[in-house]
């Protein structure tokens, strides 16, 4: 790369929610649907001291991909690590579910997915963890028709019931700022201790869910740098690509016999996971 | 049907509902699966339950961990391969008693969030092909092991049990996750229905579609045994009297009108006018 | 969590709406609205306690130096400092200057 093109290329990660939906789909097309100027935020907050953001921390935005019809829902991170609230997790599921009617009725509407989260918003944990519910639901209907791509770019990274969503999308798009994982450090230090897992050990961290090891084992499907062109190209490949053949969240019988090669005894090491999973999910 | 103490909750009501049904073979002690009846046709049965000799460590004491995920997913799948070449699509029941999903460095490594997104996405596969999927909740259900086994399902039913729970996260990592001690979120529990963790509460959200009351819920038999089965029984027509495949019939109570309200906004503002 | 409210002098309303920040800690989300001829309406939710003074005399200083269309101006702040403060008050008004819309 030259000294031109390092200072053109525009960080993705340094915007927020809103800027990276715009940047994704063609150029003039976005329209926001339940903007911040609909007041439609979490009834929750404010009794627990915790100020709203008026869109609830995500984004809806219509448009176009490549002249074709399009959703893009942007998680803000910076807003309460992105977790996911009844409204913002309505807001997800909600727009799924209608760029799913849309392809049976025959529009080829596709979605992306922005995943900076932690996942549910433990201040209204259960409508969370119903709303991830729904929109796990959404993705899996959604993508029989269309490929529902997901991005996580990071610095937040993708967690919690979120993470599950992040593994049914068709395909995963990941920086090296990004982590992967089900449980956040804090949270698994807490339930298994400091000796399993070091929730202020970054290095360590990321050498476990970080967004390389995560291409190296085959969990995701592309491992870009933080550029806005890259992303965007990547996305717009893997709509041309189609719906894969298979979903790597049903490719259980290659799943299960890596995990039969692996040795429980031992604690885990990122070097033995990329080794594993190239050999036993490489097609 | 043995007469043995059963390991968990789950478990028990796996063995109560399926008499004459055997544990499939092949399949991890973790995950059983059973092939039982339901009005007298054929269904299949999935539970989760202790393993105290699980290869993987932290998922020994019920929790859906890596093998238990992938294992579910395969139990739905191989269910719906079976089926695909006929007509009827069997029932498929999640007996839901899950402490939580398995912590642990193995877990993250390997990549638990793929394998429970497995399960999830065979329940909701099966559900949109037709089998009615049904979710039981008899103890724990928790969250990354509840998304992977349960929440997929058309009907949720849970019994009345102080020991009965739906929850994103344990009360002490909630605790440290927020900043604040256990009782604190305890008093905010009481007065935000979403934040609390007995099954009563999670009842007013409108999210099950049932709550049985039960007078022995360890040891399931007599009334407690035939009220659970006329439910899912009522589930198995209300779900086949449904004309979508989707979890639409969570949206009915006043308590999810927020939910609602953002679908209808957003269908109003889909496509571009002028 | 505290919640205020004041007004300012100001001119014609503005000619259309815009968003600036998010409610991120140490920083606040800006939502202008058209407002009333000749008066702005400012509402500040906050997590900070205790510090209204000090909002009075930001937002005076901002809103104050020279004339701005009129507006309703809802803040939601996650603990920025004043700085911050104009940073994105001053933001909104030029998102609302360049094109009269919204802007991410």
């Amino acid at each position: 790369m030259n000294l031109d093109e390092l200072l053109s290329r525009e960080s993705f990660t340094e915007l927020g929610a809103r800027a990276r939906a715009r940047v994704l789909l063609d150029e003039g097309s976005m329209r926001e649907l339940i903007g911040p100027f609909d007041r439609l935020s979490s009834p929750w907050l404010a009794q627990q001291g915790v100020v709203t953001q008026a869109d609830d921390g995500v984004v809806v935005a219509r448009g176009r991909i490549d002249g074709q019809s399009a959703v893009v829902l942007a998680i803000e991170g910076a807003y309460q690590g992105g977790s996911m609230g009844e409204v913002g997790g309505a807001k997800i599921a909600g727009a799924l579910e209608l760029a799913a009617e849309d392809n049976r009725r025959g529009i080829p509407t596709r979605a992306v997915i922005l995943f900076e989260t932690g996942g549910v918003r433990l201040q209204e944990a259960n409508l969370g963890l119903a709303a991830i519910a729904e929109i796990h639901a959404a993705i899996v209907d959604l993508r029989r028709y269309q490929p529902v791509i997901g991005i996580s770019a990071g610095p937040v990274g993708c967690f919690g019931g979120m993470s599950i969503a992040a593994a049914l999308c068709s395909y995963l798009i990941v920086t090296r700022e990004a982590r992967l994982g089900l449980n956040g450090p804090q949270v698994i230090e807490q339930e298994a201790g400091i000796e399993e897992y070091d929730s202020r050990d970054r290095p360590f961290i990321w050498s476990m869910t970080g967004g390389e090891q995560r291409w190296h084992s085959c969990l995701v499907d592309a491992y870009l740098d933080d550029s806005v062109a890259a992303i965007s190209d990547q996305v717009r490949a893997f709509l041309l690509q189609g719906v894969p053949a298979q979903h790597r969240s049903d490719r259980y019988e290659a799943f299960l016999a890596s995990l039969a090669r692996v040795d429980t005894t031992q604690q885990a090491r990122p070097d033995v996971v990329r080794a594993i999973y190239q050999e036993g999910l490489q097609a | 049907m043995t007469n043995r103490v059963e390991s968990s909750r789950g478990a028990a009501w796996l063995a109560a509902l399926t008499p004459r049904g055997d544990v499939l073979p092949g399949y991890p002690a973790a995950v059983r699966v059973v092939d039982g009846e339901l009005g007298g046709a054929p269904a299949r049965f999935i539970a989760v339950v202790p393993d105290a000799e699980n290869a993987f460590p932290r998922a020994r004491k019920g929790e859906v961990g890596l093998v238990e995920g992938w294992a579910l997913a395969r139990a739905v799948r191989e269910c719906m391969a079976a089926d695909a070449a006929g007509v009827i699509r069997r029932p498929i029941v999640a007996v839901i008693d899950v402490t939580s999903q398995a912590y642990g460095r193995r877990e993250e490594a390997y990549g638990i969030h793929q394998a429970l997104a497995g399960a999830a996405a065979a329940y909701a596969d099966a559900r949109l092909a037709g089998h009615p999927v049904i979710g039981l909740i008899v103890g724990k259900a928790m969250s990354g092991a509840l998304l992977a086994h349960g929440y997929q399902a058309n009907r949720l039913i849970a019994l009345d049990d102080p020991r009965v729970m739906v929850h994103a996260m344990g009360k002490a990592a909630a605790a440290r996750v927020t900043l604040r001690s256990v009782e604190q979120l305890e008093a905010l529990a009481e007065t935000i229905p979403p934040m609390a963790y007995d099954i009563r509460s999670f009842d007013t959200l409108g999210i099950l579609w049932r709550l049985l009351p039960v007078a022995q819920a360890d040891q399931p038999g007599g009334e407690d045994l035939e009220r659970v089965q006329a439910c899912l029984l009522a589930a198995l027509v209300d779900i086949r009297d449904d004309s979508t495949p989707d979890l639409s019939s969570r949206l009915g109570q006043p308590a999810r009108q927020l939910s609602s309200q953002v679908r209808t906004r957003l269908r109003a503002g889909w496509e571009a006018h002028g | 969590m505290e919640h205020m409210k004041f007004s300012f002098p100001a001119g014609r309303p503005a000619p259309g709406r815009a968003i600036a920040g998010v409610v991120g800690s140490g920083d606040l989300e800006v939502l202008i609205e058209p407002g009333a001829e000749g008066q702005t309406q400012v509402s500040v939710s906050t997590s900070v306690q205790g510090m209204g003074r000090v909002w009075e005399a930001v937002l005076a200083r901002v809103l104050g130096a020279a004339p701005l269309p009129a507006v309703t101006l809802e803040i939601n702040d996650f603990g920025a400092t004043p700085g911050v403060v104009r940073m994105r008050i001053e933001q909104a008004f030029d998102e609302l200057g360049q094109s009269g819309r919204t802007q991410p």
